[in-house]
């Protein structure tokens, strides 16, 4: 029996290499696999900083030209370099604490938030065989790890000891609780069609071009679709159900206090998490990887992930934030009976057998 | 009820066009301008930062007579004559204290040999207060002068006011 798990595998030729340049340096052999899990880690680590360091960019750019404006234009072609220099300008910059704080508890939340960011990407389809495990419940394992960001939210808020970052915890706990139901039923509409929570099968089932992806089963595939990126945008606390840390009512929200590294800990966080719900859709809906042969199935998945962040963006410099009342209506009284509704049709018709 | 549907239904159409807007604005060109590299061009009548004109052989236009200083609201400017050696007066001392100015352009219309004139140029920040005290060296325009892009300009101005070269 092997050691390695089926996807490590499927990496064959990158990690074979790297097998063999390990152990023709002399490492003993049980040092290999951690080793190789490591670099794993490591690149996904990597490649997911670029990305969130390119999403600030893009962000800032995309903004500035809907506003009719530049953006940053300083630092190399269209300032593509900006938030580089930011990241290093935090990186010296002062951590400071306040004295009120709670230390242990306003030491762990960004770091929480930070890792928890992370943690979706070992089930993450990056392309054809190019996933870290594939674990059996991976969108279930997706689901689970990503709810830590509230928990480091509402630690973030009540461990700087500050009434505005104390709201914006508070507010965000409550909001992303009551919106993490519709995204999870709608997620469930596709589950019920794939019969299986991996996320490989989720992509192989929808092999092929555009009308096997499953935003295209009428009717339950654009519902689904759309009420997930609704309350995508509200798991991940953007405009137009950004609340928590609606600059005009509560400076920054939970992370007022924060400064330095710390601070942009929860910066890049919030853009893994962006692109991660992103990916999510772009898995479930848009049939992930899946493309013409003749693309690389890595660059598929960007493509299609990169769209959605862009409708993310558009989203966010269009529509007015929603007041607190209206954003929990909204989840309770409109969205989940909707999802619900369109599960329970959708379960129907899959029993019946009226639907492929 | 029918109200709430209506409502609903115009929810749903209409959200879709906001985004069509943001995304017809995407494609717009920007209104700022990429300031550092790219200058609004200035109105011909624009009052920068001041010149001391010369005449075409060199000498400075200068009489020191003062009547800038005395025209002057802010009382920025500061002058000391002294006499060459044909005998002609020129300032020996021509200060501006540009933190004093206020660009109302009186001194430009009391001279009365067209020497003083204000320019186009308006980016005078410094991190030094002794700096923004311009002396008369740094506001002679070059002998022979270089081909800068105000020298139009001033010319133009120079018309506006009804004098030329050759009227001297």
């Amino acid at each position: 029996m092997s050691f390695w798990p089926i996807a490590v595998l499927e990496l064959y030729p990158v990690f074979s290499w790297l097998h063999d340049l390990l152990a023709s340096i002399g490492l003993p052999s049980a040092w290999l696999q951690p080793l190789i899990y490591l670099l794993l880690g490591a690149m996904i680590f990597g490649i997911l900083s670029l990305i969130a360091l390119f999403l600030v960019w893009w962000e800032r750019k995309i903004a500035a030209h809907i506003q009719q404006r530049f953006g940053p234009m300083r630092h190399g072609w269209h300032g593509w370099y900006q938030t580089i220099m930011d990241a290093v300008k935090l990186l010296q910059k002062e951590d400071i604490r306040v004295v009120t704080r709670d230390k242990v508890v306003f030491f762990w939340a960004p770091v929480i938030c930070f890792v928890a960011a992370f943690l979706a990407y070992v089930v993450m389809p990056w392309g054809d065989g190019l996933i870290v495990a594939d674990l059996n419940i991976g969108i279930l394992y997706i689901l689970a790890v990503t709810t830590f960001t509230v928990i480091s939210l509402l630690m973030a808020g009540w461990g700087s000891n500050n009434k505005y970052a104390l709201l914006g915890g508070m507010r965000s706990a409550a909001q992303v609780v009551s919106y993490e139901v519709p995204m999870v039923v709608s997620i469930l509409t596709v589950i019920i069609f794939v019969g299986s929570l991996s996320m490989v099968d989720i992509v192989k089932s929808q092999s092929g071009l555009l009308f096997n992806w499953y935003i295209f089963r009428f009717p339950f595939g654009p519902i689904a679709f759309i009420t997930y990126l609704i309350a995508a945008t509200a798991e991940v606390n953007r405009t137009p159900f950004d609340i928590p840390e609606a600059e005009q009512e509560l400076v920054s929200g939970y992370n007022v206090e924060y400064s330095g590294m710390k601070f942009a800990m929860f910066f890049l966080a919030e853009f893994v998490n962006m692109f991660t719900v992103s990916a999510i859709a772009a898995t479930l809906f848009l049939g992930g990887w899946n493309g013409w042969e003749f693309i690389p199935s890595w660059i598929w998945f960007l493509f299609k992930t990169l769209l959605i962040v862009l409708l993310l963006m558009l989203f966010r410099w269009t529509y007015p934030r929603l007041r607190v009342d209206q954003l929990m209506e909204f989840a309770w009284k409109f969205l989940i009976p909707v999802t619900f509704a369109n599960l329970i049709v959708a379960g129907i018709f899959k029993y019946l057998g009226w639907y492929w | 009820m029918k109200d709430v549907l209506k409502a609903l239904g115009n929810s749903i159409l209409k959200t879709p066009l906001g985004l069509l807007i943001t995304i017809k604005h995407l494609f717009k060109k920007p209104v700022t301008l990429d300031y550092p590299r790219k200058k609004k061009p200035m109105a011909p009548r624009y009052r920068g930062r001041h010149y001391l004109e010369r005449y075409n052989d060199g000498t400075e236009r200068c009489v020191c007579c003062g009547l800038c200083a005395a025209s002057c609201p802010a009382d920025a400017i500061y002058m000391e004559p002294e006499e060459t050696e044909h005998g002609e007066r020129r300032a020996k001392v021509y200060e501006i204290n540009l933190l004093r100015c206020i660009f109302c352009g009186f001194c430009e219309e009391a001279c009365p040999e067209e020497a003083i004139f204000l320019g186009q140029e308006y980016e005078f920040s410094d991190d030094n207060r002794d700096s923004f005290i311009w002396t008369k060296e740094q506001m002679l325009v070059p002998h022979p002068r270089k081909d800068n892009p105000f020298k139009k300009i001033i010319r133009r101005v120079r018309k506006v006011y009804g004098v030329t070269d050759k009227n001297r």
